[in-house]
């Protein structure tokens, strides 16, 4: 004890030298500039903060609540609030300001671990239930996923990235495989889909395909490398890779493995006349966003800047992403920041020197197995309909984000 | 040289066997009793084999409908709320996909209206329902739809016999396998 003291004292000695040199090193001049003015201190701790740190005062990046309703509303329920992606830098999702939706509007379940349990049932040898604990005694997998609402769709009033695109996120999930957990329970042969129900107070319910539970789906107890929290899930949420945000369901209390399509409270949701439509609206296309620049942004004048955006498929990794900021004309490769990983964000840059004349900045990607982002005329064209400002995408919305950007240097929607 | 015939012959008996048909490796995880089974799940499948003992008529739903508190969001008669509405506006529309995303309408199931219903309804006191009363709401609301008459006793055994409008008219989802485009033959 009393060494660690000790030696707490003799860092804390060398500590205070180190910074005293930073002061004196910095009180220097630069050639022809005045030094920095010292910085105000915090000292001591604000609110908590050497027990669970917080961002600089100076950095406001925040959530907003999507399409138009708030969140939350007057009876406190919570709907949808988007992520600002023009301020994310890298390719996590802050869990504080990862997307955050519910179904219809709920109130946050509060739930204390040691009492929540997932049972598993229907169609298998052995019903089993698991407690949180158990879980953890598990085989695990860590994984980078993003996580994309169906009603991510780029409208022309959206003014910024945040409106256009918010509704995607992209975090480190840790959990276990849920084929680890249906091969404990024996799945009988006639289970082709499997219902996830989550414990918020309308128990939302979505039928998945068994295929896909062997495949990748994992029950999460993990977020970015603490426990998940209550907005996403908090304590186990189900993670169904590329597939829409919906279905993966938050609170994950039961699973039952049947014979069909269930058609309970999200799969009414679902239900489509076209079966293209339906096709295209279970797993997620491959799609690109510019990020910076973007709209309300606004560049200073010519001269370099980092393109930066991101790129994320439900079909796996995403291949290649390309830039044009000649409006669609040449499209130029993109390079990666790390390797994309499959189903998840991957961060694409581009060096542009601006030449301040007026443009139109945009990205396309294509996936590991060979879906290519389309622009809205391709994909009008590809379904024979006309063009115009009606044309709605079929499915969720993975067309190219194109950004105006003006002689001044501001930054629009190119769709406005 | 006989190894060569033998090998596909092993390899197609080994895929005929599903991979997860196997015993537990972990032997983590409890079993539950069957009445937890049954206390727990509440989801009612198209063929309504979890249904619960109970029934009711349209007339005695519509009075549910009032003293739940159903009509102060869903209107009156299941029109001019601030909800969704619950009747459609166009009955007549011989296609009933342009008749309104109603869900005692489009609904391919009754049983999905009794699931909804029993799920996640009424607002804040959602699961306080009684079987009962969830078979009265969906008679009442699958009669202002025309759908069942107005003395038709709903319960366990005939509620997934309901015919709907909307039959098998929509869109079944296409078999899911890994790395696989979202829709065969669309590039994008």
């Amino acid at each position: 004890m009393r060494e660690k003291r000790s030696a707490r004292r003799e860092f804390l000695r060398n500590s205070a030298a180190l910074a005293g040199g930073f002061t004196l090193s910095t009180a220097a001049p630069a050639l022809g500039q005045q030094a920095p003015a010292q910085p105000p201190m915090i000292k001591g701790e604000r609110q908590g903060e050497i027990a669970y740190g917080a961002r600089s005062k100076y950095v406001t990046s925040a959530r907003i609540p999507h399409g138009g309703r708030a969140t939350p509303d007057n009876f406190g329920l919570t709907f949808h609030v988007a992520t600002p992606l023009q301020d994310q830098v890298g390719v996590i999702t802050p869990t504080s300001l990862h997307y955050y939706a519910t179904t219809r509007g709920s109130y946050l379940p509060d739930i204390d671990p040691a009492k929540h349990t997932l049972m598993i049932h229907g169609l298998v040898d052995r019903p089993l239930t698991f407690t949180v604990d158990d879980l953890k005694r598990l085989p695990s997998v860590t994984r980078l996923h993003f996580i994309e609402c169906a009603g991510n769709r780029a409208s022309r009033r959206a003014k910024n990235v945040q409106e256009t695109h918010g509704m995607t996120s992209n975090a480190e999930w840790t959990g276990v495989l849920l084929s680890t957990m249906l091969k404990e329970c024996g799945v009988k042969g006639s289970a082709k889909w499997f219902v996830a129900e989550g414990a918020e107070e309308v128990k939302g319910a979505s039928s998945m395909p068994v295929a896909k539970a062997m495949d990748d789906c994992f029950v999460a107890y993990g977020m970015n490398g603490e426990a998940v929290r209550p907005q996403n899930g908090f304590p186990l949420r189900l993670m169904v890779p590329g597939f829409e945000g919906i279905l993966h369901t938050k609170w994950v209390q039961r699973i039952k493995l049947v014979d069909r399509y269930y058609m309970n409270y999200n799969d009414f949701g679902h239900l489509d006349q076209d079966k293209n439509d339906a096709a295209l609206s279970y797993q997620i296309g491959p799609k690109s966003v510019i990020t910076y620049p973007s709209g309300e942004q606004r560049l200073p004048g010519k001269g370099f800047y980092e393109i930066r955006g991101l790129a994320w498929s439900g079909g796996g990794a995403i291949k290649q992403v390309e830039v044009s900021t000649d409006g669609g004309k040449k499209w130029n490769k993109a390079q990666f920041q790390g390797t994309p990983q499959r189903m998840a964000h991957c961060l694409f840059t581009y060096g542009w020197q601006w030449d301040g004349s007026e443009t139109e900045i945009m990205s396309r990607c294509v996936d590991e197995i060979g879906q290519a982002q389309p622009t809205r005329e391709q994909i009008a064209k590809h379904w024979n309909k006309t063009f115009d400002q009606t044309f709605s995408v079929p499915g969720l919305d993975n067309s190219v984000q194109p950004w105006k950007i003006a002689k001044d240097g501001s930054v629009t929607n190119g769709f406005a | 040289m006989a190894s060569r015939r033998v090998l596909p012959i092993a390899f197609s008996l080994l895929m005929s066997v599903p991979l997860w048909a196997q015993g537990p490796t972990y032997g983590i995880g409890r079993t539950p009793p069957a009445e937890e089974i049954r206390a727990r799940d509440i989801s009612i499948g198209p063929t309504g084999e979890e249904l619960p003992p109970g029934k009711g008529s349209a007339k005695e739903g519509a009075l549910v409908y009032r003293s739940k508190g159903c009509a102060g969001c869903h209107g009156v008669n299941g029109i001019g709320g601030t909800a969704p509405i619950l009747k459609s506006k166009d009955p007549d529309n011989p296609d009933v996909w342009a008749r309104g995303r109603i869900l005692p309408l489009r609904a391919p199931f009754a049983t999905t209206v009794w699931d909804y219903i029993n799920r996640g309804m009424p607002l804040n006191r959602e699961g306080t329902l009684t079987p009962d009363e969830v078979y009265g709401l969906t008679a009442y609301l699958l009669f202002i739809n025309a759908v069942i008459p107005e003395d038709q006793v709903l319960d366990q055994k005939n509620l997934a016999a309901v015919k709907m409008p909307l039959g098998d008219n929509y869109a079944p989802l296409p078999e899911w396998k890994p790395r696989t485009p979202r829709l065969k033959g669309y590039p994008y």
